[in-house]
Formats: structure tokens, C-alpha cells, sequence
């Protein structure tokens, strides 16, 4: 069993893209070779934010809904595991149904494999590969009080997808007067966006003098 | 046959997990911070890691260098006899006979052109004990004056500048000094990529509310989130420091009791700054005048301030100078010598602050002490039980050696832990030069772009494969140890140095059984010196997780910080301004070549690439060198990302597919320089030299993009 008090916290704002997480994921010994993370840029041409993307383990697991073979099982302490080689079919309606885009279908073996919060170290007692190497805190692994108390973000657990909230146990850090994150389809459709940019690259063109 | 080819798997497979025969605590063997790893070693090779979560460092983080550096076990390209040049290609031969052959190579040049004509190039990835060999081997055993490093390529205009300031040359802090800063100031140092583990300490400091100000010329990772990001011209560094320093006295943001009491040299500086202006700076370095305000308010009024630099400022021909305006800060503010309040230079190479204290530089005899003071000089030749008469003098730099292998004066050359194919400014100057060489020797574990030159090859030791203390770019002694032995024939590089030296030397002048002998040297030759490594021993060194210097006494506790009080390593205690006019870069943009092309590294690979560019999992990450450019240049040039651009400047060309990003100054470009041949950024650099620390000016050339004809190529 992991701790009850050792949750895992996400921050991309602190990600400095080096992708160490990928790369020690894949040292991991239950799935050597093969990193169940990965790392992605959020708009290169833009900017440099990279946003590491791990498992957000779902108290309500639209992967494990979807899937049609009961491949994919929940642990009591709330960690949602890979797909069982047993019973995984290979389907991909979890790579599908994940709303963060976590699953991904392994061709060579015919089956579905993700993160499982290194179940093998967490239930140990020890972090996470990816938190253990992460040089920036991007990634963290402990608990609730000492994360608010060294930060000054604040986690959330709540994701809102349209008319649907999901709730996880990986907590991301978001700025204080948040209370969830409301992905609006509309930024992400070019040309539809009101928000502001709000990174210093951003207005890089802008700052630089003649 | 030599690769570079890349290695996807570890040695043994991926079975080999979970099984391992032993965990070797030791130490990453990339960049100076020397993050802390444990290796896991099976049937005598390194097949993975496990975080060392114990090294306070670094506590487990790693960079994805480190986390891959172990693909370099069992690699397919590794060295494994001495291998000796013939007409059809290198062929294997015997140690002995390849240790006489090099000898006798030696010994015929010396004697038909001088002493000096021969020449030892190292590097500052080597251990201390291996640096303390090469300067005693090339002085002692060869008696040549030319003997350099590829520090010269590093952070050596920071280690001159900090020697003329403070009178001593280390990074002012630990890292530990950073989260207690309230303003840090990061000047051309891209710590997410090149010192990734520094960020914690950077974000941390965030935490606790500091201001992040960092002065580049490219959004960079560290830069994306910064308070304030100064994207200054590149080659304009001096200036815009007189101008943060201008905008603090006008304000009256200096502490006068400390210039008083500390320093010496402040009214020349402050007549000097008085013409940089936010208007003038601003003019000069392309940065408003109003974020170069805002820069000196962050500074000028926090309670404590650190400033960290690295290539991006120490890469110039003014490189000393861009330093010296820095410490001008830190000093007209006080802020130095206390905690949360200093200054480091962010050192590159693993042992980029070992590798230049005791005596594989030019200039320098072991522990910082300088090869033209008469009392130096006695000291070590008395301590190596040598005439202080046959100790040579100055030597040239390892950047000024390839203009004398093309005037002739030298005719030999023996090199280690250096690819200067790939490092050095101007490449085909350089390949030039070593062709023209009559002898060239190469110790190198892999067969990098420079061996491919040489007249024999003889396979050295991996990091891993030896033991010896590293000193990190905080000052901190750490200790490497031998995880495995050297595969096949290749040997520790000690012992090579060694055999060899031993050709020319008596055997009580090397007399080592193991690198722990030599430390015992070296330590007891630094006794008293300005580099004091007396106290400091290996079992100290793991009991302490590491012990930074000057450690005079076994019973001193090391000296984390240094200046505290005040105090200044000059005779007089104090420090010293240096008054600083800003001038151009070497070569300035014209009609003809219009745009400025700076150069860098990438997170994935490290220094030349003779490592990196074998490991394929890093390979993968960043698999080519890619032209950064702003939209606003590839509308101009009429590119868009991926898209093959041609880079041309006065010394060659280069043609490579563009990134087009918002991230990057409009007026600049720039390419990462781990790569050889066609695709080597050095081929465009300029070599041209600092005047003090004949450092190159990598960091900033006048180029001219087009789009490559002929389209996309393979």
C-alpha cells in the first residue's frame, strides 16, 4: 500500500523540458525499456513550456469504464494499475477515453501499457522514478502539508471537461485563487482564444530594443 | 567501424534489472555540479542506476544525461587495445610496444626541434589526480612549457576575472546560498539545459519570494518563468552590467561601509558607469531601459542577492571583462561573502574547477600557483624533488597551440580528454592543424572526431573505470570510484601517464600504485598554497559527502562559503574593482554577413559528443543540430520550421534544418555545437581571443542565412 499521506503533485510551470522523467521511467523494473510518460511542448513556435504528462489516476477512471475486458484494474489505495496482459485485448478504447491522453497502445505486444505511479516503489515506501529524478519539481511526491507549506501554488484535483468534473488523485498545482482547471475547448481552436498570453516569451519580439 | 553508433540497450539487456551484483555510490560523470548516482554494476559492467537520494546535492535528481550515462557500459564503439595508424587504417598493437613507440616519437621531436616543440593538451573532465599527473608528466617528464587544457574552451575568463577581484578563483557560494537569496541574477547561463539540477535550487529560491532575473539573448527554460527576462544583444553583456550597476549608485543602492572597508579600486568604476545610462545602455545592449531599471531595483534593494554566470558571458573576447562588471556589482552592493549574498560562475565541465587548479594549465603549477613567482616555483620544484632551474615556464594555451602547430613551432602533440575537431572555434583551421602534426598521440575511450587523426590511440578509462576526487563548480571535493574495470586491454589513464612518464622520469618521480598515492601528493604539495587541499581526504570526503576547499587541517571543516566578513584572498584582505569600458565583439554584423550567430548546448548532449552522440536514448531526444531562428528572420529569409537553411560566415558554412520560435532575439540565431563535421557550429565561430583568457568568442560571429538550395536534404 502507498502511505495515505504521500500524494503525488504536478507543476509544468517548473518543467524545464529535459525529459529526465521519460528517460528514468523506462529504468523502472517492472517495465524496463519502455517509458510509460511522456513529455510534450506545450507550442514550440511560442514558447518553451513543456508539460510532463504522467497518469492522473481518476477516482472514477474513464480508462477502466471504457474497456471492454476489465483489463484495467483499481488498486484500494487508489492507483489505477496498466493493463492486465491477461485480459487486455488491445482495443485502445482506453487510449481513446483517457480525457489527459495517459494510455498508449504498445503494438509489439499487443496490449495497453501506462503509468502506475511506480506501484513497485510507492508501495515500498520510496517516490516515484520520475519525481525521484525530476531536477526541476515539476514533479513531487509527498505530503499535502509540506507542499503547501514550501509552495506558493496550491494543488487541485478537479478537471473540468465540458459538463463533466473529474476528480484525481494526482494533484496539480495551480495559482492560489483556483479551484479547478477549466479546459475550454475554444483556446485551443485557433483564432478563438480571448485569453491573454501571459508568458514572458510571449513578448519577447516586443522587449527586444532596436 | 569506430561509430559513432548508438547504444539502445544495457549492457547484458534489459533482463539484467533488478539483479544487480553491487550499487556504486559515486557520481555523475557530466557537468560540473556532479550530481551524486549510484551505479548498478552486474559481471563487471555498469548495466543501470538507482537515485542516490542520500548526496545532499543533488538528492536524487538527475538530468536525462545522468540517467542515460550508463548506456556507455559494454558500448559497441568502446576501445579495447591501443591502436596504431598505417596506410590501410589503424591495427592493434601490444601496450608495450605502443607505449615504446610513443616515447620514441617523443624523445626524436624533442631532440630535433626543442623541448617545447612537444606538446600535452588535456582536459577538465579528468579527475584532480589525473590533472596533478599531466602538468607533472608534461613539466617533469618532458620538460615542455606546452601544456594546456581544454578549460581555455570553459570558464577560464571567469576564473581570471575572480582572481583578479577576490584573489582567488571559485565559485564566491555553495548552491545552498541560492534558495536564500531574494534576487538571483542569471547571466547567460541556460541552467535548465546545461546544470538542470540547478533549477530546484533556482525555484526554490522563488518560493521563498526572491525576483529571477535572467539575461539572455533566448527564452530559455529558466528564463520562460523569470520575473524579468533582460534578452540582451549578444557581445553587449559589459555594458548592460555598468548599466544595472549605473541605475543602483544613482538610486544609492550601494553599501558605502563595505566599499569602504573591503575594497579597493570603486571611484574608478563609478566615473566609468557614469556614462551608462539606461538611455546609452539600452542603445547598446537592445535592452529597454525601463527592464534595465527594473533589473538594478530588484537587485539594488533585496535584502540578499546572488548572481550565477556561465559560458554565455565567459565566451567572448571580452569574456574577463563581462565577469569583472558582475563582481562590480556584487561588490558596490555588498552583496558577497554572505549567506543568501555572493556570486559563482556555474562551471561547465565535470571538472572544470579541479581541472584548472593543480597544474595542467600553461600558467600554473599545482594548487593556483602561478609557473612565473619565484617562490612558487621553489616550493613545487622542492616538493617534486626536481631543480627549480628545469622547471619550464609559461606555455601557450590550448587555443593558441593549432596557430603554432601551422607556424611549425610545434611538431608533436599528445592528447586526453579533449575533441578539439568539434570544440575549438574555426574547425577546418583546426583538422589543418593536426594534419600538419609529425607525431600525434591520442588517449581516448572512444574514437572521437580527434583520434581519428592521431598516429596511435590508446584506450583510457571511462569515469567508471577509475577512481579520483572531482571538485564541483561549488568548490566541493567529491569522489569518483571505480565501478568496474577497463574492458578489453584499456587501462585507467593514470596508469598510462604513468608507464609513459615513466620513460623519461626516474621511478621515484612517479612512483603511484593507485590514484589515492597521487591525491597524497597533491594534497601535501597544496599545503600552505592558495588551494589548500591538505585536510581533505578520500575518507573524509565520503564520511562528509564531499569537502569544499581551502581545508588546510584533517580537523578544518572545509569552507563552503568564502569572503565571509569581508575578507578577501589579496594580500592587502581586499577586493578590487576593475573599471570596465564596454567595447564590440570580434566580429560585428555588416551588409555582408548581417546576422548574429551565437552558439550553445542542448539538455541532451554534453561538451564535443563523443559520449552523448553514442547513447541513443539522447540521441533520439535531439538528434541533429537545428538553426533557432524568430519568425520575424525565417519570413525574411523565407523559411519555415524544418525547412533546410544555409549559415555562412568568413571561416565556412553549415546547412540545417530551422526551428522557427518566438524564443530567440530577431537579430540572432542559434546552433547548438555538439556535432562534427557537416554539421558542426564551429565551423563558423571565429577564433578570436580573449586577450587575458584567450578564451574563444564562441558566443557571438556575423553569419548570413539563406535558404539551402537544392531542397530538402536526407
Amino acid at each position: 500500500m502507498i502511505d495515505a499521506d504521500q500524494e503525488f503533485f504536478l507543476d509544468p510551470s517548473r518543467c524545464i523540458g529535459c525529459q529526465a522523467c521519460f528517460h528514468a521511467c523506462a529504468e523502472c523494473d517492472t517495465h524496463r525499456g519502455t517509458s510509460m510518460i511522456h513529455l510534450e511542448y506545450a507550442d514550440r513556435a511560442e514558447s518553451v513550456q513543456t508539460v510532463p504528462v504522467v497518469c492522473m489516476h481518476c477516482d472514477d477512471p474513464a480508462c477502466a469504464n471504457a474497456c471492454p475486458a476489465d483489463a484495467i484494474k483499481k488498486t484500494a489505495d487508489g492507483i489505477v494499475q496498466s493493463s492486465l496482459q491477461s485480459r487486455c485485448i488491445g482495443c485502445s478504447n482506453c487510449v481513446l477515453a483517457c480525457p489527459f491522453g495517459v494510455p498508449k497502445y504498445v503494438a509489439k505486444i499487443d496490449q495497453m501499457m501506462k503509468c502506475d505511479q511506480c506501484y513497485d516503489r510507492t508501495s515500498t515506501g520510496k517516490r516515484p522514478m520520475c519525481v525521484t529524478v525530476c531536477p526541476s519539481g515539476a514533479l513531487a511526491f509527498g505530503t499535502r502539508e509540506e507542499i503547501e507549506k514550501k509552495r506558493r501554488e496550491r494543488p487541485i484535483d478537479a478537471f473540468v471537461f465540458g459538463p463533466q468534473i473529474v476528480h484525481t488523485k494526482v494533484q496539480m498545482m495551480m495559482p492560489l485563487h483556483a479551484t479547478a482547471l477549466d479546459l475550454d475547448l475554444a483556446d485551443l481552436v485557433e483564432g478563438a482564444s480571448n485569453g491573454p498570453k501571459t508568458g514572458l516569451e510571449g513578448r519577447l519580439p516586443d522587449l527586444v530594443g532596436r | 567501424m569506430y561509430g559513432p553508433h548508438l547504444n539502445e540497450t544495457p549492457a547484458g539487456g534489459w533482463s539484467t534489472a533488478g539483479e544487480a551484483d553491487k550499487l556504486v555510490k559515486t557520481h555523475c560523470c557530466f557537468c560540473g555540479v556532479q550530481c551524486g548516482i549510484q551505479l548498478k554494476v552486474k559481471d563487471n559492467q555498469v548495466v543501470g542506476f538507482e537515485p542516490w537520494e542520500e548526496f545532499p546535492v543533488n538528492r536524487g535528481m538527475l538530468c536525462p544525461k545522468g540517467v542515460k550515462r550508463y548506456l556507455q557500459g559494454g558500448h559497441p564503439d568502446r576501445l579495447l587495445t591501443p591502436l596504431i595508424r598505417t596506410e590501410s587504417g589503424f591495427r592493434p598493437e601490444s601496450w608495450e610496444k605502443s607505449i615504446d613507440l610513443v616515447a620514441e616519437r617523443i624523445r626524436r621531436i624533442q631532440e630535433k626541434y626543442g623541448r617545447d616543440s612537444f606538446a600535452v593538451i588535456s582536459g577538465a573532465s579528468l579527475t584532480n589526480e589525473k590533472a596533478y599527473l599531466m602538468g607533472k608528466f608534461a613539466r617533469v617528464a618532458l620538460k615542455t612549457k606546452n601544456i594546456d587544457y581544454n578549460g581555455r574552451l570553459c570558464m577560464v575568463a571567469a576564473g581570471a576575472a575572480s582572481r583578479k577581484a577576490f584573489g582567488v578563483d571559485r565559485a564566491a557560494n555553495p548552491w545552498s546560498d541560492l534558495p536564500l537569496a531574494k534576487c538571483i541574477i542569471i547571466a547567460g547561463s541556460n541552467i535548465g539545459e546545461c546544470f538542470p539540477i540547478l533549477t530546484d535550487y533556482i525555484w526554490r529560491a522563488r518560493d521563498n519570494g526572491a525576483k529571477i532575473i535572467v539575461i539572455d539573448p533566448r527564452a530559455t527554460p529558466i528564463g520562460r518563468t523569470a520575473d524579468l527576462l533582460l534578452p540582451v544583444k549578444p557581445g553587449r553583456d559589459s555594458a548592460l552590467m555598468n548599466g544595472i550597476l549605473h541605475v543602483c549608485i544613482e538610486k544609492g543602492w550601494i553599501d558605502r561601509d563595505f566599499i569602504m572597508k573591503s575594497t579597493n579600486g570603486y571611484d574608478a568604476v563609478r566615473a566609468t558607469v557614469a556614462n551608462y545610462t539606461p538611455a546609452r545602455t539600452a542603445e547598446i545592449t537592445g535592452v529597454p531601459a525601463a527592464l534595465i531599471e527594473r533589473a538594478a531595483e530588484y537587485w539594488g534593494t533585496a535584502a540578499t542577492a546572488m548572481l550565477v554566470h556561465a559560458r554565455g558571458i565567459e565566451h567572448h573576447t571580452k569574456g574577463v571583462e563581462n565577469c569583472l562588471t558582475c563582481i562590480n556589482l556584487c561588490l558596490a552592493t555588498g552583496k558577497i561573502g554572505k549567506p543568501g549574498s555572493g556570486y559563482a560562475m556555474i562551471t561547465g565541465q565535470g571538472n572544470g574547477q579541479g581541472g584548472r587548479e593543480h597544474g595542467q594549465r600553461c600558467n600554473q603549477l599545482p594548487s593556483g600557483r602561478d609557473i612565473e613567482n619565484p617562490e612558487h616555483r621553489r616550493l613545487v620544484a622542492e616538493r617534486w624533488g626536481v631543480p627549480e632551474s628545469e622547471l619550464p615556464g609559461a606555455g601557450l594555451a590550448s587555443t593558441e597551440m593549432m596557430e603554432a602547430i601551422h607556424k611549425g613551432e610545434i611538431k608533436g602533440l599528445l592528447s586526453i580528454c579533449i575533441n578539439p575537431v568539434v570544440s575549438l572555434p574555426d574547425a577546418a583551421y583546426t583538422r589543418a592543424a593536426l594534419e600538419k602534426l609529425e607525431f600525434f598521440g591520442v588517449i581516448d575511450f572512444f574514437m572521437s572526431e580527434t583520434a581519428r587523426h592521431a598516429d596511435v590511440v590508446l584506450p583510457g578509462s571511462l569515469q567508471e573505470e577509475d577512481e579520483g576526487t572531482i571538485t564541483t563548480a561549488e568548490g566541493r571535493v567529491v569522489l569518483t570510484k571505480q565501478a568496474v574495470t577497463p574492458p578489453g586491454e584499456a587501462r585507467e589513464d593514470w596508469r598510462i601517464i604513468c608507464d609513459l612518464a615513466r620513460k623519461f622520469a626516474p621511478w621515484d618521480k612517479f612512483p603511484y600504485q593507485c590514484p589515492e598515492d597521487i591525491f597524497r601528493e597533491l594534497r601535501t604539495v597544496s599545503r600552505g598554497g592558495p588551494i589548500d587541499y591538505y585536510g581533505i581526504t578520500y575518507d573524509r570526503i565520503e564520511k562528509e559527502h564531499g569537502v569544499f576547499w581551502p581545508c588546510p587541517e584533517v580537523t578544518h571543516p572545509g569552507t563552503p562559503r568564502l569572503y565571509e566578513g569581508g575578507t578577501f584572498h589579496h594580500p592587502d584582505g581586499k577586493a578590487r574593482f576593475h573599471a570596465v569600458e564596454y567595447r564590440p565583439p570580434a566580429e560585428d554584423v555588416d551588409a555582408e554577413y548581417p546576422v548574429i550567430l551565437t552558439s550553445g548546448r542542448v539538455v541532451s548532449q554534453y561538451l564535443s559528443g563523443t559520449q552523448t552522440r553514442r547513447i541513443g536514448p539522447l540521441v533520439q531526444q535531439y538528434p541533429e543540430p537545428l538553426v533557432e531562428m524568430h519568425p520575424k528572420m525565417a519570413a525574411s529569409v523565407g523559411v519555415r520550421t524544418g525547412e533546410q537553411v544555409t549559415v555562412t560566415s568568413r571561416r565556412g558554412s553549415v546547412t540545417l534544418a530551422c526551428q522557427v520560435v518566438k524564443t530567440i532575439r530577431p537579430d540572432t540565431i542559434f546552433i547548438p555545437y555538439h556535432w562534427a563535421g557537416e554539421k558542426s557550429a564551429n565551423r563558423l565561430t571565429i577564433r578570436a581571443l580573449d586577450p587575458i583568457s584567450k578564451i574563444p568568442e564562441f558566443k557571438v560571429c556575423a553569419v548570413r542565412v539563406e535558404k539551402a538550395s537544392g531542397g530538402p536534404r536526407p
